[in-house]
């Protein structure tokens, strides 16, 4: 899987990127935008903080880049280490649920056996205008 | 193989316009959710149009409308695709909801082996490439009604590639032309539904119902070869005809939406990149707040699923658990039979022309109507279908009634056909039997005709004699006909008819006028 030979500091390609787009790092800089932070947190609703966690940012990418020194010209990506196992069929027979009671016990708001959540769509900008929505 | 069932669900839609500029085409924006109200039966069929308008070449003033489209149709199985929780679609909230469809930690996905199957007999009714190896991916967005934060679904490498669509369009003033046209399936794949959000604005909160969470749904993904609404919507039919005739999907949809994008293109409308809504109460979509940014779905392999290997008969590892391998050939040669060849069949058996194949087709029931009144009844095919999509269709569309709900059953139809065909009854008189079985319930074709003393006349004599009656009153009509005007002779049967309270056989009267004329 690994190629033999580890050639530091040459920026070989990751052999044959399939559908997976590396969009991170464009210009290549190795340095974090505030844009892109912004984008992040609105994809993956984390708060990123301050200066300290956008600097870790940076050193994880660059860590991960070092990756890109490894020859892979003409290997087959790993898709997943699971590849040797074998996906196991269920047969189609109804086994599970009738177990609303207990699931609505984890919903801190729950109105005639519906889950309760805040109204959808709300853009990043006005959800930090208002209060936090209550945890649950 | 199980046994093919037909269910039912709600899903959710999102529309998605393409921006007006060389033809690009941009994905798709986060889930909105809304129930199809108003609508015979529940929908398990979604659509996604992508409308492209490429930029007139200079000189040119017209928009080419491109239209691909992309259809997520719900399995019809038992269980969910990865839990074995029911896929039901009448159930109270929350109750068909396992732990693994509410994404509580510590839970895992395991594929059923229904949607597998249901996804290679669609693939294979749809001339795809069945690949032997797919993967499952997981694509994010945050939305109430996706507990995991994610879908499982095949991005990278999808069950079922490069196949094609045929469909029948129908042109002509009286749409008698049928044309054959074809749509490339860029791919077929599997993938999670989301669960079902029920807006409350009054309140300011989104109410959440899980049941529909993790029923599998095949995402059947159309090229853009198609040029106008109506093609799609045609293809989209035909499509809905083979999931139902596989037993894989049942679905009913509204193809407003084509249009009305369609009608927007063509009035020179810009299509702005925006995703809109359903708004149920208001049958119809609203535009949304517009998208911040692009969409990122951060796609991911689904750490927790080994790639889906499927066999053909010449790959079958030996002394494999057949619950637990699939046979892609086994699937082939048990596939049922396509809407396609039942109308090949057709039209080879009963004669009729190609475009009555469809309307006996497209018609919820109507095939199996047509076919039961050929059982049980001797009369030329020819009539029977002239009968069947004229009158008995006609009499259902005037009210609105679709074939299940028909006053008439097969058998009473077979029975007044059988009359006309022994010549009990005319043509005419037949019709007015259709009407008054159309109306009363309980009263058989024979039974009208004597009550209404509907039956032909046999005795000749009798007709012959009245022939000559009105012949000898009308002496101008006999003279005109003797001179040459050979259509002087309608005049002369109608007045028969007349005579005979419509009771004698038009073809018989004009016999006998004939001859004696000619005598």
């Amino acid at each position: 899987m690994w190629a033999r030979t580890v050639r530091l500091g040459l920026r070989a390609r990751l052999g044959g990127c399939r559908g997976f787009t590396f969009k991170v790092d464009p210009q290549g800089t190795g340095q974090v935008t505030a844009e892109l932070i912004e984008h992040l947190e609105r994809l993956a609703l984390v708060d990123f903080g301050g200066r300290e966690a956008v600097a870790r940012l940076e050193k994880a990418i660059a860590f991960a880049d070092r990756l890109r020194g490894v020859d892979t010209d003409g290997v087959e990506p790993m898709e997943s280490v699971l590849e040797d196992r074998c996906l196991y069929l269920r047969s189609d027979n109804v086994t599970e649920g009738n177990c609303a009671e207990e699931l609505l016990q984890n919903s801190h708001r729950v109105v005639e056996e519906y889950f309760v959540a805040p109204p959808g769509n709300i853009s990043l900008a006005k959800l930090n205008e208002q209060e936090p929505p209550p945890r649950g | 193989m199980a046994a093919p069932m037909l269910r039912w669900g709600c899903a959710g839609r999102r529309w998605a316009f393409a921006c007006v500029d060389g033809g690009s085409r941009h994905g798709l924006g986060a889930r909105n959710d809304f129930t199809l109200s108003g609508m015979r039966g529940q929908s398990s069929l979604a659509l996604q149009p992508l409308i492209t308008a490429q930029k007139p070449r200079k000189g040119e003033h017209e928009w080419a409308a491109v239209v691909g489209l992309e259809i997520h149709a719900q399995i019809s199985s038992n269980s969910k695709l990865f839990s074995g929780s029911q896929v039901h679609f009448a159930a109270p909230p929350n109750s068909l909801v396992s732990f693994f469809d509410a994404s509580l930690p510590g839970t895992l996905p395991v594929l059923n082996r229904r949607c597998v199957e249901a996804a290679v007999m669609t693939g294979l009714a749809l001339n795809c490439r069945i690949n032997k190896k797919s993967l499952f991916d997981r694509k994010h967005y945050f939305y109430a009604d996706l507990p995991a934060g994610y879908q499982i679904t095949q991005q990278r490498l999808p069950i079922a590639v490069n196949g094609s669509l045929t469909y029948g369009v129908c042109l002509g003033k009286k749409r008698r032309q049928v044309i054959t046209k074809m749509v490339r399936i860029k791919q077929i794949q599997l993938e999670q539904d989301s669960g079902k959000s029920l807006h409350d604005d009054l309140r300011s909160q989104t109410l959440i119902d899980l049941n529909r969470a993790g029923v599998g749904l095949l995402e059947v993904v159309m090229e853009p070869d198609m040029t106008c609404g109506e093609e799609a919507a045609t293809a989209v039919r035909e499509l809905q005809l083979i999931l139902q005739a596989l037993g894989t999907s049942q679905a009913n949809m509204a193809d407003y939406e084509i249009q009305r994008q369609i009608n927007e293109l063509e009035n020179g409308g810009e299509i702005l990149n925006e995703t809109r809504s359903f708004d149920s109460t208001l049958g119809c979509t609203v535009p949304m707040r517009d998208k911040e940014g692009k969409q990122d779905y951060r796609f991911m392999p689904e750490p927790n699923l080994p790639p889906l290997v499927l066999y053909d008969a010449a790959s079958l590892p030996a002394g494999a658990d057949s619950r637990q391998v699939i046979n892609i050939d086994y699937i082939r040669e048990r596939l049922p039979e396509l809407p396609s060849v039942t109308r090949e069949k057709l039209i080879e058996q009963y004669g009729m022309l190609p475009e009555h194949s469809f309307t006996l087709l497209n018609e919820a029931g109507l095939l199996e109507f047509f076919q039961n009144v050929i059982k049980e009844t001797r009369a030329e095919p020819k009539v029977v279908t002239s009968w069947v999509l004229n009158i008995f269709l006609g009499y259902l569309k005037q009210q609105s009634l679709a074939v299940s709900e028909s006053p008439i059953t097969p058998s009473a139809l077979a029975e007044l056909l059988t009359l006309l065909d022994h010549k009990v009854i005319s043509s005419s008189a037949a019709k007015q039997v259709f009407e008054e079985l159309w109306k009363s319930k309980s009263k058989t074709a024979a039974q009208i005709v004597s009550e209404k003393k509907l039956e032909l006349m046999q005795d000749l004599e009798a007709l012959e004699q009245l022939c000559q009656a009105i012949m000898e009153g009308h002496p101008q009509v006999v003279m005109d006909l003797k001179k040459g005007n050979l259509k002087a002779i309608n005049k002369l049967i109608g007045l028969v008819r007349k005579a005979t309270l419509d009771r004698a056989d038009p073809t018989v009267i004009k016999k006998i006028l004939e001859e004696k004329l000619s005598s």
